[in-house]
């Protein structure tokens, strides 16, 4: 009986019927234990949840957001007389105006003629953030640099990763996306005998503001649930970023430059140049997206990694490094990034919903703020229970159909 | 009536399988599999519209 009594506590003790009728799928015993599987999983995450829909709704429309304040650089006409681009002089005015700074990066936009410098006191991290240096991808010419990080988008883009704490911050955050899973899970599970009865979509309003949460906790839930599991587990995925970067420099990274491993560093890189000219004709149907620089954490001491990305938007996603000795010049090797590096490019757009324009941007909106109304209807029926749960209990056994299922 | 699995899922496993299609669909293709991306990831909002404005509005 005191199973019984348990169990009633619980969502589906209304109607209570439902609860008998699971004999045959589901035992009381299962379902509590499903129960409380959905409550503590969901109880745990929820807040830390609902920081990150708060956070990730501006960070979906983060270059929008980005473009507004600081407005694009103009790119200016190109005549037949501009001179064709030497990332020879462009690294040297680049560095010309930062003494005493390393080159970290250089970055190619993907849908304009913009490309950007990255250099640092260091080649390591930290600080994360280096001065960055945008120039127009077809002259050379450089624009202003970028402010220092900080600022609205910056402090969410922060919380929404590792709340200020490095790879720690990471990892508790994908724990409490694992912890979400956990809920989906178990919510699906706890959904069915709640909905023997009714209708799909049933709200009911009539009764009590609580039912009418708890149906509307429900079809919300049940209607969304693909896309909160797919964002959850990729988000899942994204925080393990750092490891994952990690296993491949070990991995393929090593494997690619072990004939280096015992040469003494470099003292400077040689021709930037020279490399993007040897990685295009390594990968000619695909662009330059990303160049790390000898000694960072995207290459090796002695090499220019750099980055090729091809032109459909899973391509564009999974680049493809192609090696190139930083003093010679001379392609090393060229592979496909191993799966485990895949996967996190590739969970990259399905978690930001940047791969498919405005409207899927706008989509992804609405659809965060709908996880918003579940993560909130979640933890109103949890205060509410606990206040109510004498009386409910109480309602709940005068409305019948327990003798059975004491009997069982 | 008490209802099968099949009665209870059916709905909620359409949804899943347009949206999985949708997620999918613009990470393959531009326009044509955008729109279908954005129809088929937009059909749980319609849903969720169509719950909402079922609710009774209070004066």
């Amino acid at each position: 009986m005191r199973r019984v009594l348990l169990i009633l506590r619980e969502p589906f003790a209304e109607p209570p019927k439902a609860v008998t009728d699971e004999k045959k799928n589901m035992t009381p015993r299962t379902l509590r234990n499903w129960y409380l599987v959905h409550k503590w999983t969901s109880l745990i995450s929820t807040i830390f949840l609902l920081m990150l829909c708060l956070t990730g709704l501006p960070l979906i429309f983060h270059e929008e957001i980005e473009h507004y304040f600081e407005p694009h650089p103009e790119l200016k006409p190109i005549t037949a007389q501009t001179p064709a681009i030497n990332y020879d002089d462009v690294m040297a005015r680049a560095l010309a105006a930062r003494p005493g700074e390393v080159a970290r990066f250089v970055f190619f936009e993907k849908d304009e003629p913009i490309g950007a410098v990255q250099t640092a006191q260091t080649l390591i991290p930290p600080p994360d953030n280096g001065h960055i240096q945008p120039f127009d991808a077809r002259t050379g010419e450089f624009f202003d640099p970028l402010p220092p990080p900080g600022g609205f988008m910056y402090i969410m883009l922060k919380l929404h990763t590792d709340m200020f704490m490095g790879l720690p911050g990471y990892l508790f955050l994908g724990f409490m996306g694992l912890l979400l899973v956990a809920s989906l899970v178990s919510g699906a599970v706890v959904y069915t005998p709640f909905m023997r009865k009714l209708d799909f979509a049933t709200v009911r309003t009539q009764r009590s503001n609580r039912l009418k949460w708890l149906d509307l906790h429900n079809v919300l839930g049940i209607v969304t649930l693909a896309w909160v599991l797919v964002v959850g587990l990729t988000g899942v995925i994204n925080t393990l970023s750092i490891p994952i970067l990690g296993l491949w420099q070990a991995g393929q990274l090593a494997e690619m430059t072990a004939p280096y491993k015992d040469q003494p560093p470099l003292k400077s890189p040689g021709s930037l140049q020279a490399a993007l000219d040897t990685a295009r004709k390594a990968a000619p149907d695909m662009e330059v997206s990303i160049v790390a620089f000898p000694g960072t954490q995207f290459s090796s001491q002695h090499h220019y990694a750099v980055f090729m990305r091809g032109a459909t938007p899973v391509t564009e996603r999974l680049l493809k490094p192609a090696l190139v000795d930083a003093q010679t010049g001379e392609l090393t090797d060229m592979r496909e990034m191993p799966w485990y590096v895949k996967t996190l490019l590739l969970s990259q757009p399905l978690h930001f919903g940047d791969y498919g324009g405005m409207p899927l941007k706008i989509i992804w909106a609405l659809l965060d703020v709908i996880s918003i109304v579940i993560l909130g209807s979640g933890l109103y029926l949890w205060l509410g229970r606990r206040k109510s749960s004498l009386e409910k209990r109480l309602a709940e056994l005068d409305a019948g159909g327990l003798v059975a299922e004491g009997r069982a | 009536m008490r209802r099968g699995l099949w009665m209870i899922f059916r709905w909620p496993l359409l949804l899943a399988v347009l949206s999985l299609f949708g997620l999918v669909s613009a990470l393959i293709g531009d326009e044509g599999y955008d729109l279908f991306s954005w129809l088929s990831l937009g059909v749980p909002l319609v849903v969720t519209a169509w719950v909402c404005w079922r609710l009774p509005r209070r004066a």
